[in-house]
Order: structure tokens, then sequence, then C-alpha cells
């Protein structure tokens, strides 16, 4: 996997709900396609998101070939505390790939 | 001379013998779910609970060209406490080769029932997305979305 773009608010007021939108590359090969030899293109997608915060888990996601490449998810949270928000790409491959982003709360 | 006329017509008949068993292979190759495949993944979802209409807003494009990329989002009426709020979100197609699309899981600590992301349509087809609710009772939003370029064509 590569790179992943992460939008989280910076700063936060306790309580608030806020938007969190993960951008991941990836080809997201759906394993149904044929490639230019006439055999099947192995599947390679991503098939498990998972974003904690602070260490519990708030949002999760079961991705199937039906979502595009490069995944897009958008979410939301309450803002807590400050600390990190930490989102995970597993693939069918068993492949996983972690971010972290800080998050503010005043 | 006839001899070697009949044979060249018997091997361009089992060539098109040959042809149309390649055709029909290729048309039957491409697995596709359909409404009944969808129902059995609905089913499997929701444990074969009663789905009742309502409380989900389902946004999605009615008429999309590209399948390749078409942006959802899912809102569900719901005061997200730990009592009472959406525990899961999945959504599901008739026509793609697989019934299911993505499956959300949602806790108290977001606040807001509220997920989008993107996805592919093979076909024009009926969407489902599915709330499951803490207290477990099931609500759906259908949407139909007609493709005009769909996805898994090209190579």
């Amino acid at each position: 996997m590569a790179r992943a773009l992460i939008n989280v608010p910076a700063k936060a007021k306790r309580g608030e709900i806020i938007e969190i939108k993960t951008l991941m590359a990836h080809p997201m090969e759906t394993g149904f396609r044929t490639g230019v030899d006439g055999k099947l293109v192995p599947r390679d997608i991503i098939t498990q998101f998972v974003c904690t915060y602070n260490g519990e888990v708030v949002f999760s996601a079961e991705l199937f070939p039906a979502i595009t490449a490069n995944p897009f998810l958008a979410f939301t949270t309450i803002a807590t505390e400050s600390g990190a928000l930490v989102f995970s790409w597993t693939d069918n491959h068993g492949q996983t790939q972690v971010q972290t982003a800080p998050i503010h709360v005043e | 001379m006839n001899g070697g006329l009949m044979r060249s017509a018997t091997t361009r008949r089992n060539a098109l013998a040959l042809g149309l068993g390649a055709l029909t292979i290729t048309l039957t190759r491409p697995a596709r779910a359909t409404p009944e495949i969808m129902e059995q993944a609905i089913k499997a979802f929701t444990g074969g609970k009663r789905v009742q209409e309502g409380r989900v807003t389902f946004d999605i494009s009615l008429l999309v060209e590209n399948g390749n990329s078409v942006p959802f989002s899912v809102l569900v009426e719901s005061p997200m406490t730990k009592a009472d709020h959406v525990t899961r979100i999945g959504i599901f197609n008739e026509k793609n080769p697989l019934p299911d699309v993505a499956i959300f899981t949602l806790t108290p600590r977001c606040g807001r029932a509220s997920v989008a992301s993107r996805m592919r349509l093979n076909d024009t087809q009926f969407i489902t997305a599915i709330a499951e609710l803490s207290d477990g009772s099931y609500w759906s939003a259908v949407s139909e979305v007609i493709v005009t370029l769909p996805a898994c064509v090209e190579d």
C-alpha cells in the first residue's frame, strides 16, 4: 500500500462532532477483470478499515470489491480529548498500513 | 474438389460451432449478483429480521455517467447514545458481481450516524442501504441508479 490522505481538523471544541475523511491509494483490483493475457487479474482489495481514537475503536468498515479504487471513507466522531486518531487499512493478503493523525481538543 | 469443398465446409461449421461455444462462455462468465442473491446477502446481514423502510437517508446520484466511481452517503436518524445508536450500516447492490458493497460498524463515539464513500456500479440497478440499530431493529432506504457507462468494462 502507499500514500494515505487524511483530513482531520487540527483543533476542535470538546463535545463537537468532527468529520474525518480518509483516502488510501490502492488499486482495489476486483478479481473479476481479465488482463492482457486473458487471465483474471488476481484480487487485491482493502477489506478492513479501522479508526481508533486514543485506543478506542470509533468506526470500522468491511469493504468489498464494489468499493472504488483509492477507497474514500468519510465518517464522524465526537472530539472528547486531545490525542491521536489511528487509522489502519488491511488488504486481503493480510498486509496492514497504519497512519496516525493528532487532534487538539480545547 | 467436391471433397475439398465439403471438408472446408465442415471445418467452417466446426469453427462456427467453436465460435458459438466461446461466445456462450464469454456471455456467461462474468458472474453477477441477482436480486435474489442480494436478498440472501441482506438476510445474512439482518439474520432474517424484518427490515422497515424509513429513518435512513441514502444519498446517491440517480443518473451517473461513470460507474467506476459513484459517490454515496448514508445518514441515519439516531441520537447515537449508548442506549440508542446505529450499530451497522450495510450497502447492497443487485447486479455487480458480488451483492455486498460495504458494511460500516458505528459506535456511540461517532456522534452522528453518517458515512460516505464511493462505489462501483456494473449496471443500472437498485441499491439498498440498511441500518442496524442497537435495539435490534433494521431500517432501509432504496435508490435506483441509472448507469450509462458501467464499471469493469475497460481492461
